[in-house]
């Protein structure tokens, strides 16, 4: 590990001061990736600014009924608060399936969103990476595959983001509000992480010194009937294959679907909203056959690799057993569909 | 680069003088020869550095010491009392919930968080889904127990008896309900 000197800030904008007049300079939250990529050699910034401890810990009521949260609120304690848990489930559930217990008491939310892929290659310095090192070429490509995207990947990078909390602030409309040189900005979480295209060492759309200080979720009422489920190959503390946060906005017949919110995970460079599903499901009965039709319509552009493509049919999978999961008085035979 | 930071360590304040790049499990090792949490794989995947870190289970693997200075750390060093075992640390012998240790002391730490966790009504992503704003102490099942304490690897196999020595302890605690 390159040494670095460490500064602990007491205010947001003298940290973002700070780092944005040097070059080699990063922000520290928990450390729970960045830590793990000092001792990779990842990265090597010669300052870090702890931000850890800036007041930035508070869950608080917004004026359109939603929820305000610090940037340095922990994910044990998000997942636990009991207005998340009460009126966004799908986000409490996102945040369960996401590390340890031990973990998730370190990480936080302006963290969790930051955090970075972990193909392997990437996480291996001793192979070519585009995301790591610009301009080396991509191992992946031509590598294992089996955890990387289908969707919206470039020939300079097919890697996934590993969030699971992103996918369930994608699917509720969440805002990330930051803090840099120029002053605040608010940026909706589904435009705040990039896809790859040529730059794909660029994760986010955040520039160098800009602070993430909120995240802002909309007051969402129908968002009780939320969930969260995450595919992977060991049933806990693991990254995501495939992962789907839904709400779902139901006619008064209990199953027409009057609206829909899908994000996907573990698919692509960034937390995926699936509007076209959305789009499909919108005025039909949320059948397993409808759900499976509304899947096919998302990943009609995928573009599997050698060891992926079980993933268009795990969505498919997983979408419909989510609805299922939220629709639970659905007239018996409702649920049944063509394979 | 040198910096000179506080911690109280399993009831005792110490002083200790880090690299900034040192991490809380190197600080208590290497610095303070407090060895109980161990260094599996340094990379927050196998939970063996778990200690309790400001009265919560941490891992100590991917922290700065420097910026956990004036920390309170509990390691499985400082869980008992005048010479009595933790009630945890006494249910993982009589389950003879161990073949060679060295994940041990991260599991008992781990499982004395999952205790406090469910005590505070903290769900786990098994947990069903209750009443709104529904925040009872939640009740520590074998499944719920696997989920929770997911994060400490064991290469020997030894779920099958720690599993059960969580559970003896939540019940004990009255957390088993």
């Amino acid at each position: 590990m390159k040494p670095f000197r460490y500064e602990r800030a007491t205010d947001a904008e003298h940290a973002v001061a700070t780092v944005a007049a040097h070059p080699g300079a990063a922000f520290l939250g928990a450390g729970t990736n960045l830590v793990d990529h000092l001792k990779l050699g990842i990265t090597a910034p010669d300052l870090l600014v702890d931000v850890s401890r800036l007041p930035l810990d508070e869950v608080a009521e917004t004026a359109d009924g939603g929820l305000r949260v610090g940037a340095n609120v922990r994910n044990a304690d998000l997942a636990a608060h009991p207005a998340v848990r009460a009126r966004y489930p799908v986000l409490s559930q996102a945040l369960l399936s996401g590390a340890s217990g031990q973990l998730r008491n370190l990480a936080t939310t302006g963290g969790n969103l930051l955090q970075r892929t972990r193909c392997a290659y990437f996480q291996d310095p001793s192979t070519p990476c585009n995301k790591r090192d610009p301009g080396t070429g991509c191992a992946a490509l031509e590598g294992w595959t089996r955890y990387h995207a289908i969707l919206g990947a470039s020939s300079h990078c097919v890697a996934v983001h590993p969030s699971d909390m992103a996918v369930a602030m994608a699917a509720l409309d969440a805002v990330v509000v930051t803090l840099g040189p120029d002053g605040e900005r608010r940026i909706p979480v589904t435009d705040f992480h990039r896809l790859p295209g040529d730059a794909p060492h660029r994760d986010t759309v955040l520039r160098h010194g800009e602070l993430i200080t909120a995240v802002e979720l909309p007051g969402l009422p129908w968002a009780t009937r939320s969930r969260y489920r995450k595919v992977r190959d060991r049933a806990s503390y693991a990254f995501a294959l495939v992962s789907v946060a839904v709400a779902l906005d139901l006619e008064d017949d209990g199953r027409t679907v009057r609206e829909a919110r899908i994000a996907l995970g573990g698919i692509a460079h960034k937390p995926w909203r699936a509007e076209r599903a959305e789009q499909a499901l919108r005025g039909l009965p949320a059948t397993e056959e409808n759900c499976r039709t509304a899947a096919d319509a998302e990943t009609a552009d995928a573009h599997p690799l050698r060891d992926n493509a079980f993933k268009i049919p795990l969505v498919r999978n997983t979408l419909a057993a989510v609805v299922r999961d939220l629709v639970p008085e659905t007239p018996s035979g409702s649920l049944e569909g063509a394979r | 680069m040198e910096t000179e930071i506080k911690l109280r360590v399993d009831g005792q304040e110490r002083e200790v003088t880090v690299d900034t790049r040192t991490t809380v499990l190197d600080a208590l090792r290497e610095r303070l020869g407090i060895t109980s949490p161990k260094k599996g794989c340094d990379h927050g995947q196998c939970g063996s550095c778990t200690v309790l870190l400001d009265g919560r289970r941490a891992t100590t693997c991917l922290a700065l010491a420097v910026a956990h200075d004036g920390a309170e750390i509990v390691t499985a060093e400082g869980l008992g009392t005048d010479g009595e075992l933790h009630p945890v640390q006494q249910a993982f012998v009589d389950h003879d919930a161990l073949q060679c240790g060295y994940c041990t002391p991260g599991q008992v730490c781990s499982a004395v968080g999952v205790l406090r966790e469910a005590a505070q009504g903290w769900p786990s992503v098994v947990t069903e889904v209750g009443a709104e704003g529904d925040i009872a102490p939640a009740r520590l099942d074998h499944e719920e127990i696997a989920e929770r304490m997911s994060g400490n690897l064991c290469r020997c196999g030894a779920y099958v008896n720690i599993v059960p020595a969580v559970a003896a302890a939540a019940e004990a605690e009255g957390a088993g309900r």
